[in-house]
């Protein structure tokens, strides 16, 4: 394919990306406005993770990428073809051996290390949006460190439920400064966005938004005092396949009688432990 | 037993064979050429165009019979070639007041120089399905006259004389480019005109309607409206001069409104203007009214809350593109967060179910 510059985006495209990157690591968790190109899948597919990605990937990279923390999930399948066509690099589904990772929905179970990328797709990249819609609105709250109203939510919450009703998307702060959303990973992900080794990278196409984490960066999950913030995950479960009990599930309907089972999201990590556990028994 | 969500690579392979092959249908019936649909599908040709805002009828007709007849995926397809394309520059601004007219009408004069030309109109035709197109007629041609010679003026330049319409401002000549800097609030109309004129015909069509309805009422007259082919020219540094390198054709609609008047501005008409590729006078009508509506707050208007007149709500809304991929991308597998979803619903019942219990 030589139609297409390398990665797909010509080369100017990239450079206006990289310095978007660049002011988004320079201020963490802030979210940098970038002319968001229309990309060959639809917007709501992954466009914002894929121009970072074609930003950031080198001929020498290599590449994972999963959705719903598998390798195989059609549009995971789909996006991984594409830089394989464009891009030529090499393409995996382990998470050590991949330089940079493009995820939609969760953040791997393996420690990521220093070096690494993670590429993160997200559909809405403002928290606040779903108390104010109007993004004049919220851009001057951001500026202002005005997030009283997102406190009064979740204490809302705790006054109507309990506890704060918040299963994916759960907001957190950047070192003590800007209120970010994590793109819609369950809460159980969010302690392995603090203090990643790895350059964590948000993209938002359709909304032309780009916000990251430096490694090492303080990011902590909105709470208080008396109702600390809990990771969550099906209670008392663990994987029907690896066995493993610290791992993300997903519940599969296994019939029509109220059958079910749990098996680990992330399909790398199931699939090492299944190896390992086979290889120890031969 | 659990079979995982393996083989997603051959399924993809083979969903797309399979659209291919109903894309082509009965191989017993011929298949589509792009000239056909160029020529016999104009109009939907037109708003591929105009939403892909690309002006290409082939690659339009491709795109369409590549998407099957789905015009938003055509448009899309357009979309995803046009964004590769190297950026020259701009045109010169088109002259709509030379244009070749083939249709021309005013609804706020009953004549005016140049006059009212009807040209090839739905407008005044009984809706009865002609079963003679079933069996492919020959169509005799339509009767000629000749062309009329000179530039026709727009109809609005005569209230303009008078002082009666409210004056445009000229344009800056920083022509800002909504695909290559991200939209930001409040934008200038110029840039709101760009994200109309690519806008989803519907869309609009819907919140013009409402205006005409009352949200954000304010009476419009099609004051003209005109389309037929412009020449494009750029100024070429390099040459010196300016050198005109293409023909379109356009559809160009000012409408007229009321205007009481402000603390700032003397009671005057104001203008609501729309321009779109092709022959799609619904969507260049829709353009100005909501053009003009979303010059509310400009005007000083009051009780300027309806969402036509909300420049943030309309913009940010308008794309079918962004729309209709976020749309649907909710088929899309979220089985995490689904899965999130049903333990806190389960913890929060089981929780409620507890303190009845209690209560009890």
């Amino acid at each position: 394919m030589t139609a297409y510059n390398f990665a797909y985006l010509d080369e100017a495209t990239k450079r206006m990306l990289r310095r978007a990157i660049l002011k988004a690591v320079a201020i963490p968790g802030y979210q940098v406005p970038f002319s968001s190109r229309e990309m060959p899948m639809p917007y709501g597919w992954g466009t914002g993770g894929v121009q970072l990605t074609a930003a950031c990937l080198v001929p020498e990279d290599t590449l994972k990428v999963i959705d719903q923390g598998a390798d195989d999930t059609t549009n995971a399948v789909s996006i991984r073809k594409f830089f394989a066509r464009v891009a030529q690099v090499a393409t995996t589904e382990a998470t050590g051996a991949a330089s940079i990772i493009q995820t939609r929905h969760r953040i791997p179970e393996a420690p990521l290390q220093e070096g690494q990328i993670l590429v993160f797709q997200v559909p809405i990249p403002e928290p606040l949006r779903f108390l104010e819609p109007r993004e004049t609105e919220t851009r001057t709250m951001h500026a202002l460190e005005d997030y009283g109203l997102m406190q009064v939510r979740l204490y809302e919450d705790i006054a109507r439920h309990g506890e704060i009703a918040r299963a994916y998307a759960y907001p957190v702060r950047v070192e003590g400064r800007y209120i970010m959303d994590p793109s819609p990973i369950p809460k159980f992900d969010n302690p392995k966005l603090d203090n990643c080794p790895a350059l964590q990278l948000f993209g938002a196409g359709r909304e032309c938004r780009i916000y990251a984490l430096p490694p090492y960066t303080r990011v902590e999950s909105l709470d208080f005092e008396d109702y600390p913030f809990t990771p969550s995950k099906a209670a008392g479960q663990c994987c029907a396949l690896c066995g493993a009990m610290d791992s993300y599930l997903d519940e599969v309907i296994t019939d029509d009688a109220g059958g079910r089972m749990f098996v680990c999201s992330d399909t790398d990590y199931c699939a090492t432990r299944v190896a390992v556990q086979a290889e120890d028994a031969a | 037993m659990y079979v995982a969500v393996k083989g997603g690579e051959r399924a993809i392979d083979n969903a797309h064979a399979w659209l291919e092959d109903a894309r082509r249908g009965d191989r017993a019936v011929p298949d589509l050429e792009i000239a056909q649909i160029r020529e016999q599908l104009a109009l939907a040709v037109d708003r591929v165009m105009a939403e892909g805002s690309l002006y290409d009828p082939d690659l339009a007709a491709l795109a369409l019979k590549q998407a099957r007849g789905d015009v938003i995926e055509a448009v899309f397809l357009i979309r995803a070639y046009r964004t590769t394309l190297p950026r020259f520059g701009s045109s010169l601004p088109v002259d709509t007041g030379a244009m070749q007219i083939t249709r021309r009408i005013s609804a706020t004069y009953k004549d005016a120089p140049g006059g009212q030309v009807l040209g090839p109109t739905f407008d005044y035709t009984h809706r009865l399905l002609d079963f003679d197109l079933e069996n492919g007629q020959p169509v005799p041609p339509a009767p000629e006259a000749d062309a009329q010679a000179g530039p026709v003026p727009h109809i609005l330049s005569h209230l303009g004389r008078e002082g009666l319409i409210q004056a445009e401002p000229a344009g800056s000549e920083d022509v800002p480019d909504l695909t290559r800097a991200p939209l930001e609030f409040p934008a200038q109309r110029a840039l709101r005109l760009q994200a109309l004129t690519r806008g989803d015909e519907g869309f609009l069509l819907s919140l013009a309607y409402s205006t005409q309805r009352g949200y954000g009422r304010n009476h419009a007259f099609v004051g003209e409206l005109r389309i037929g082919h412009v020449r494009v020219a750029a100024y070429l540094p390099e040459l010196g001069f300016e050198i005109e390198f293409a023909e379109i054709q356009i559809t160009e609609c000012e409408s007229v409104n009321q205007f009481q008047g402000s603390k700032t501005e003397p009671a005057q008409f104001t203008r609501g203007y729309g321009l779109v590729f092709g022959q799609s006078e619904r969507k260049a009508i829709s353009m100005a009214l909501v053009d003009r509506a979303l010059r509310a707050r400009e005007l000083g208007e009051d009780m300027a809350d309806a969402p036509a007149q909300d420049e943030e709500f309309v913009l940010s809304h308008c794309d079918n593109i962004q729309s209709s991929g976020f749309l649907e991308h909710i088929k899309l597998p979220h089985y995490v967060d689904f899965q999130a979803e049903l333990e806190l619903i389960r913890k929060l019942r089981c929780a409620a179910a507890q303190g009845l219990e209690a209560a009890q």
